[in-house]
């Protein structure tokens, strides 16, 4: 029976819950405190179901499927962890890890940073695939943030903050694979940029050191995330 | 555009094709362009007018005959039933091909077609191709061209279309195979302000050249599949996505969308109906990965060239948020035989679930490398070896790669298994858009597997994790097993990959990219294992490089 | 029950995991009730011994003296121990990765150095690339940190002597 108004019902891991067709697995799940790894997602951005560690079983089907991205369903039941599950999202933190040069002993965002408390999360203790060690750089050429390549996990956070929530699109991406990267205008210096506003978003979504305040020591870098939700909200009532 | 005039055109272009007794067909397609097929033309041209034969006596640019290898091919008696196709013609041999033109042909250029490689054919796709002229819409038309489209848009309901492309049982030539019918069907019962029909042309598999060759032989085959789609799903607009290293079908086909337009086949009220349709032309910059149907919408939208996650599918929201029919060229080029002929007639062809022919670009260790068209259900080994005409250099057969990167490797025992969608997915390949490259015992699987896993990883487009750092970590390990200092650790981790980007990858390229890996592993695991137990290359193409080693 | 077999090594680290070891304070006498400890910078042998039960390793993998010593060393140990970020994942050492052995050592002995300078050559050769412990030999405990604590050293350490495999994720992490 589907119910009139709209409103479904589904099940995630074994517990009853109802939710709005607008609603993604990760918003219920969010809503109800159950704890959905990811990375690219930041509640307040658009998703965009690329860091791949939000998957989740859902029955019926055989694919996973990213819970970020996926509307709820009536008569859903969908399980977040399991060991299948566990497995793969290891080997997707050791793969963002084995990546570029996270060194978290001397990373401004050390005790602060969201792969690395993930990692913890799902028992990582070490990495098991070789380091790539690729060679990138560091612009500091802003006046008071710097972006750090080395410990960018190329979720795209800043990209999407800065085309949605500040309306500058400084943010954007170059290249493919491994060699992607996140870029200010059109790969200028980020103190250069004409179209920077300097509002400081993009380094207080940004999930590790990659973007901070210059003057920084490590460990030192906390990242303020409260304003996320309130100038959706904000924007959202405007509408 | 009426019915009438249509038959007009048609009628007219026969009668003017008449005035000539004999005909030289030339190639022009890229394949023997690049062997200076455009210089043997000339030569004929120049030589024709110098005997004045002009009046009886054509020499005709015409789209590609198949052998390819063989190139530059000329055929001659096409209109006196006298058939002689010519291989390997230099200019230079113009005039001797033009004496010998009632007469004993000239044998030491002589490309015999009673063999497999042309017998077993059976064209539907290619039916024109190496026929007519592909810079002429006359000469289309006169091949009963655009005739399905008048036909569909004077005699048969948009339902009526989707009804018979449903009966035909035509399945998705981009690879995936999904029921073409079925896709046009949803598209036409979604709801849009407007909705957009593209011609997937981003073909990007290496050694694949169907759609390439498709647009340089018969581009307006494919304007009239797309014409027929827009008008049975309520489309106004259309693009072609083809990507920017085929010049010549990009020629090609903007001259035809331009003559489709003068002759009031593709523009407002077409065939003086109120279905309206135009298409313009959209080229790729070269990523591969845009051949994935949402990362093309984005390129098409001007955005960087990323897929996204499906749902919800282009059929429902795609370019600009609104449904969108996406067909790959082979697709389209199947439906005016289809609409013409009846889809009843078109499921006579293939087998149970896979109607129709497939059109296959042969690459690699075999005797005819080119472009054939067969009817599905042939058997691998019928490919390779009549058609294919085996191995060359008395080589041994060692696998058959369909499907490109995303695709597999099929070993010596699966020879007799049939091409179709269900047997080859079975046999841990994919029909893939039709690349099939022949390897030999010369070539050593493991590389093969790393040459298809440095393509996926050049080519992956850096959005999801899986994909864009577990390639690279594959192709590491598929570089150290080549250098013989991989480990049976190093070999279990790469399993454990294939299942990671099989299971957690965003799109099809992710996906699909440890195949090659996966059916070299199954097929030829004794492979792998000599590499890494006793450190040699049984096919002696892997060598210990000095400095590669890891400590 | 005779006495247990311990063992620490220092390859490419700042030694603040031994620092770290030191500060268990008087926990090192409750150690020492269950283990000797065998070898270790911190004693005076020379010679890496043969079966040791457990064996602490500090440091990446950095030069070749590095490597012949892990590679012994992990012969001649039953349970091998990677003890903090440096042996775990490369960590500062590592760093020099990307810039390749040569410019670095130009940076440190050519550049900077006013006095006599010149690439030494009595010093072992570095690696081309420093590798955790783990690339380059098998590793049974992993314990990250920067370094781990005393506490959890401590903890570590008396679980493998008590042969059991510690949990050492929710106590520590890269970087701790």
């Amino acid at each position: 029976m589907t119910p009139s108004t709209g409103v479904k019902t589904l099940k995630i891991d074994g517990r009853d819950f109802s939710a709005r067709p607008d609603e993604t697995i990760l918003d219920v799940a969010r809503e109800n405190k159950i704890f959905i790894p990811r990375m690219c997602e930041l509640n307040g951005l658009s998703t965009v179901g690329a860091c791949r560690l939000c998957l989740v079983e859902v029955k019926g089907s055989n694919k996973l499927l990213p819970s970020c991205v996926t509307h709820v369903e009536e008569g859903m039941e969908v399980t977040t962890t399991s060991e299948r599950l566990t497995h793969y999202r290891r080997m997707i933190v050791e793969l963002l890890f084995s990546e570029r040069n996270h060194v978290c002993s001397v990373c401004v965002s050390n005790g602060h940073c969201e792969l690395q408390n993930l990692a913890q999360k799902l028992g990582i203790t070490h990495v098991r695939f070789p380091y790539r060690n690729p060679k990138v750089e560091v612009d500091a050429s802003h006046e008071r943030f710097v972006i750090d390549h080395n410990r960018c996990i190329l979720c795209t956070r800043c990209v999407r903050v800065c085309d949605e929530i500040e309306g500058a699109h400084t943010w954007d991406i170059m290249g493919r694979g491994v060699d992607a990267k996140v870029i200010t205008d059109l790969n200028q210096p980020w103190g250069s940029s004409a179209t920077c506003t300097g509002c400081g978003k993009c380094v207080h979504v940004c999930p590790t050191g990659a973007l901070f305040e210059k003057g920084r020591s490590v460990a030192e870098m906390e990242k303020r995330r409260s304003f996320l939700p309130y100038l959706t909200l904000m924007r959202e009532e405007h509408e | 555009m009426t019915p009438d005039e249509l038959l007009e055109i048609a009628e007219t272009e026969r009668e003017s094709q008449k005035r000539f007794t004999h005909r030289v067909n030339v190639c022009l397609a890229a394949g023997c362009v690049s062997c200076q097929s455009q210089a043997v033309k000339d030569a004929l041209d120049s030589d024709i007018a110098r005997r004045g034969w002009g009046d009886h006596c054509q020499a005709k640019g015409v789209g590609c005959m198949g052998l390819c290898s063989e190139g530059p091919l000329v055929s001659t008696g096409v209109l006196t039933g006298n058939d002689r196709l010519y291989k390997r013609v230099a200019a230079a041999d113009a005039a001797e091909i033009l004496d010998s033109i009632d007469g004993a042909p000239v044998s030491r250029l002589r490309c015999p077609t009673d063999v497999p490689f042309f017998q077993r054919q059976k064209k539907i796709v290619l039916e024109n191709s190496g026929v007519i002229d592909p810079e002429r819409i006359e000469d289309y038309i006169a091949a009963e061209g655009y005739q399905a489209l008048i036909q569909a848009l004077t005699e048969m309901t948009p339902r009526e279309v989707v009804e018979q492309v449903m009966a035909s049982g035509l399945r998705g030539r981009g690879g995936a195979g999904y029921p073409t019918g079925l896709k046009w069907s949803t598209v036409a019962k979604s709801f849009g302000v407007q909705k957009f029909v593209i011609c997937n042309a981003d073909e990007g598999d290496p050694g694949a050249f169907m759609d390439r060759s498709v647009l340089e032989s018969d581009p307006h085959r494919v304007l009239e599949g797309m014409l027929i789609a827009a008008y049975a799903v309520g489309s106004s607009d259309g693009y072609i996505y083809v990507r920017a290293e085929y010049p010549l079908a990009i020629k090609r086909l903007r001259a035809a969308i331009r003559q489709a337009e003068r002759a009031g086949l593709l523009g407002a009220n077409i065939c003086g109906t109120r279905f309206s349709f135009k298409i313009d032309l959209r080229l790729g910059a070269g990523a591969f990965v845009c051949g994935e149907e949402t990362a093309l919408i984005a390129s098409v939208e001007g955005k960087r060239g990323t897929p996204r996650a499906r749902p919800p599918y282009p059929a429902m929201e795609g370019l600009q948020g609104q449904p969108t029919l996406i067909n790959n060229v082979e697709t389209f080029a199947n439906i005016a035989p289809i609409i013409r002929k009846g889809g009843e007639w078109y499921a006579q062809v293939g087998t149970e679930k896979s109607k129709g022919t497939k059109v296959f670009a042969l690459a690699g260790r075999v005797q005819n490398t080119g472009l054939v068209e067969v009817p599905m259900g042939i058997t691998l080994r019928e490919m390779v070896f009549e058609i294919g005409g085996g191995i060359p250099d008395g080589r041994k057969f060692k696998a058959v790669q369909t499907g490109g990167p995303s695709g597999g490797c099929l070993p010596e025992e699966v020879l007799d298994q049939p091409v179709d969608y269900e047997s080859l997915a079975r046999l841990g390949s994919i029909m893939g858009s039709g690349g099939m490259i022949v390897i030999d015992e010369s070539s050593c699987m493991v590389d093969v597997a790393k040459y298809f896993m440095d393509f996926c990883m050049t080519e992956s487009c850096g959005k999801c994790t899986p994909c864009r750092v577990g390639t690279y970590q594959m192709h590491r390990i598929l570089s150290s097993i080549t250098e013989m200092t991989a480990t049976p650790q190093d070999l279990a981790m790469l399993e454990e990959f294939c299942d990671l980007l099989k299971h957690t990858s965003l799109c099809g390229l992710g996906q699909s990219a440890p195949n090659p890996v996966v059916s070299t592993l199954k097929s030829f695991a004794a492979e792998y294992k000599s590499h890494i137990e006793d450190h040699t290359c049984p096919a002696g193409v892997c060598g210990k490089q000095p400095g590669g080693a890891r400590t | 029950m005779s006495k247990q077999r311990l063992a620490t090594v220092w390859l490419d680290g700042c030694s603040g995991c031994h620092m770290s070891f030191l500060d268990m304070d008087l926990r090192l006498i409750q150690l020492s009730e269950m283990a000797d400890l065998v070898y270790s910078p911190l004693v005076d042998t020379k010679q890496f011994p043969e079966n040791v039960d457990v064996t602490l390793v500090e440091g990446a993998v950095s030069s070749e003296e590095d490597l012949h010593k892990i590679q012994a060393v992990r012969q001649r140990t039953t349970t091998l121990v990677s003890l903090g970020d440096c042996a775990v994942t490369g960590n500062v050492p590592a760093m020099r990765n990307p810039f390749g052995t040569k410019a670095v050592c130009e940076r440190a002995y050519c550049e900077n150095v006013t006095l006599d300078p010149g690439i030494p050559d009595q010093v072992p050769r570095l690696l081309s690339c420093v590798r955790p412990v783990h690339e380059v030999v098998a590793v049974d405990v992993y314990i990250p940190g920067c370094p781990p604590s005393a506490d959890v050293i401590f903890y570590a350490v008396i679980e493998l002597l008590n042969g059991r495999k510690p949990d050492l994720s929710v106590m520590t992490r890269f970087g701790a």
